[in-house]
């Protein structure tokens, strides 16, 4: 402490990092700020699941508390602290109480080392870097600290020592393993291109050449197809199936307790775009302009990007609820087979493709920021675009059951068919 | 009969999960710029409902307030719920009327019968459906409750306009 007292009373120059004792005030800062309000998206994008769910179905949503139903979330908070809480006679009540925080804290802490706006630089203060904790391996700790979550809705299963909420809790955990590999394996390919697991740097890369979107469209097919089986929407809910499993794993829960594991599969929902914004669509990068990350920052241009950041997040949490109401569940075998036989295969294939293409043009020394080097990239995505949703999408990505059968026993069931009373009718 | 495993016939070849959903997006993006307004909001807005809903009765009355009722006891005769309660009397003049008028609306099926039968066209089935009470005590209707109300009353089907044009 001895050394950070004639550093802070000296006047800090804006543009450089802040001293150790600012750094961890403003550290604390961010953190308090960025929890309050990612805790205020949470709960109102519930309210826009309500209202896009509405809309879609061409019902209204709800609407009557606050104007336009804005204090929806609020009422619904009050109403679940009112609620009774059941704790299930055989549960096993230690794991039972402790689930619904599991689900939840993960998807907060993920939201630490997102970088979501361009430095701020405060005057007698330094440079603040607008990410709540700048790591240098933070996409490490992504990979690391995402897949916790599963934990919350296991344990959540297994405690509540009930069929169903088992059923959900395993699937829970076997489709997280599945596609988890596949989502990392995806951004394998972001990586190679970047050099670097810093966030910052990743997004200071797309800066430079592209968005990484259109460089590596495949990695991010593959991404956004496993975090939406990764925060358990829509066409992949399956632990919860309300059709087949009551309500999955949370079928034993009620007031609070339940509501957390809607909250953390909203909370979820934000961390995956914020993911899916930085790694592939460039962060809090505004397009086709070098303004935002040109050297003297600013005040306006830490709120102009944190703005962009912001649109951007709030078009894929859309699109996560878009995508809810317009796709029918998966089947489990279709699940599974897609994040086994087709994802996790052409992760590998395209991280194969990205090193070698990479490799290839370190060693013709063409120079990363260069045009020729993002053209190399866009040329080789088209190919693997059209060859995956052209060719290879014919029935093959997902498919009927049957199409799995060999020829021959499916045109004996065909035959068992025909014969059958329960197709001719006379069985009935 | 031996156990056997229905097969459907689905077309694999020309299937395609990506740009199927890419329409379904679409689709659902078209409802949800441009819904059909379908929803009417209730307390504020309603319905118009048909001429001949029949719903709670209304006892019509005479020009001097009285009910047209004269307690010819064709309407509990008719009732198949069983649900008119009426005691006739007779006043000084000799005309009968109700002393006691009661419709049990919680019994009642809402057929129409008692006001097919009557021949004063005294009650009536009423074009009405805010129905709720806190005591269901007050879902027996008195004869003061039957006049006083006076929402439009349910107009009977009549067969030389069958669709009611």
């Amino acid at each position: 402490m001895m050394h950070s007292v004639p550093l802070l009373l000296q006047v800090a120059d804006p543009q450089l990092p802040p001293s150790p004792g600012m750094f961890v005030l403003f550290g604390l800062i961010k953190a308090g700020v960025a929890f309050g309000i990612y805790m205020l998206c949470v709960a109102y994008t519930t309210l826009l699941e309500r209202r896009v769910a509405g809309w879609i179905q061409d019902r209204i949503g709800p609407n009557r508390v606050g104007p336009q139903g804005l204090l929806q979330p609020i009422a619904d908070g009050v109403k679940n602290f009112m609620k009774e809480e059941a704790l299930p006679a055989t549960a096993n009540k230690a794991l039972f109480v402790m689930a619904p925080a599991i689900a939840f804290v993960p998807a907060m802490i993920t939201w630490a080392v997102i970088p979501f706006a361009a430095p701020l630089p405060i005057p007698g203060v330094g440079l603040i870097s607008m990410a709540v904790a700048d790591l240098p391996i933070g996409f490490l700790f992504i990979l690391a600290i995402s897949s916790l979550g599963v934990y919350g809705l296991t344990i959540a299963g297994w405690s509540s020592n009930n069929k169903y909420a088992l059923l959900g809790g395993l699937r829970a955990s076997a489709q997280m393993i599945s596609y988890e590999i596949a989502m990392g394996m995806s951004t394998v390919c972001v990586l190679l291109l970047a050099g670097n697991v810093n966030l910052n740097e990743i997004v200071a890369q797309q800066q430079g050449q592209a968005w990484n979107v259109v460089l590596l469209t495949m990695a991010f097919f593959i991404f956004a197809v496993s975090a939406l089986a990764e925060t358990n929407r829509v066409p992949f809910d399956l632990p919860e199936s309300e059709s087949e499993l009551v309500a999955g794993y949370h079928a034993e829960y009620s007031s609070m307790r339940y509501s957390m594991f809607p909250l953390a599969e909203y909370a979820n929902i934000i961390t995956s775009s914020g993911l899916m914004v930085t790694l592939f669509f460039g962060g809090w990068d505004i397009p086709f302009t070098q303004w935002d990350n040109a050297a003297p920052h600013s005040v306006v241009k830490t709120l102009v990007t944190l703005g962009a950041y912001f649109a951007k997040v709030f078009f894929f949490v859309f699109a996560f609820i878009w995508i809810r109401w317009t796709v029918p569940r998966f089947r489990y075998d279709q699940l599974m087979s897609l994040g086994w036989k087709l994802l996790l295969p052409m992760a590998l294939l395209y991280i194969t493709a990205v090193a070698s293409l990479a490799l290839a043009l370190d060693f013709a020394g063409v120079v990363r920021t260069s045009m020729a080097y993002t053209g190399a990239f866009l040329a080789m995505n088209v190919v693997f675009v059209v060859l995956v949703f052209w060719v290879l999408d014919r029935g093959r990505i997902v498919s009927p059951a049957y199409s799995r059968i060999e020829r021959e026993r499916l045109a004996k069931m065909r035959l068992g068919a025909e014969r059958s009373d329960l197709l001719t009718g006379k069985g009935a | 009969m031996a156990i056997t495993t229905r097969v459907v016939e689905r077309p694999t070849d020309d299937t395609s999960y990506v740009r199927a959903t890419f329409k379904g997006l679409a689709l659902t993006f078209k409802h949800l710029v441009d819904p059909h307004k379908v929803t009417v909001q209730y307390p504020e807005e309603k319905w118009d409902i048909g001429p001949r809903w029949r719903g709670t009765h209304r006892m019509l009355t005479t020009e001097d307030g009285k009910a047209k009722c004269v307690a010819c006891g064709l309407c509990p005769t008719v009732c198949p719920a069983n649900c008119i309660k009426l005691v006739p009397s007779v006043d000084e003049q000799g005309n009968r009327y109700p002393a006691v008028f009661d419709i049990d609306e919680f019994r009642c099926i809402f057929c129409g019968y008692c006001q097919e039968v009557c021949p004063e066209e005294a009650i009536h089935l009423g074009r009405h459906y805010e129905n709720a009470e806190y005591d269901r005590k007050d879902f027996v209707y008195d004869l003061t409750r039957l006049t006083s109300q006076t929402h439009p009353v349910c107009e009977m089907w009549d067969p030389a306009d069958p669709r009611g044009e």
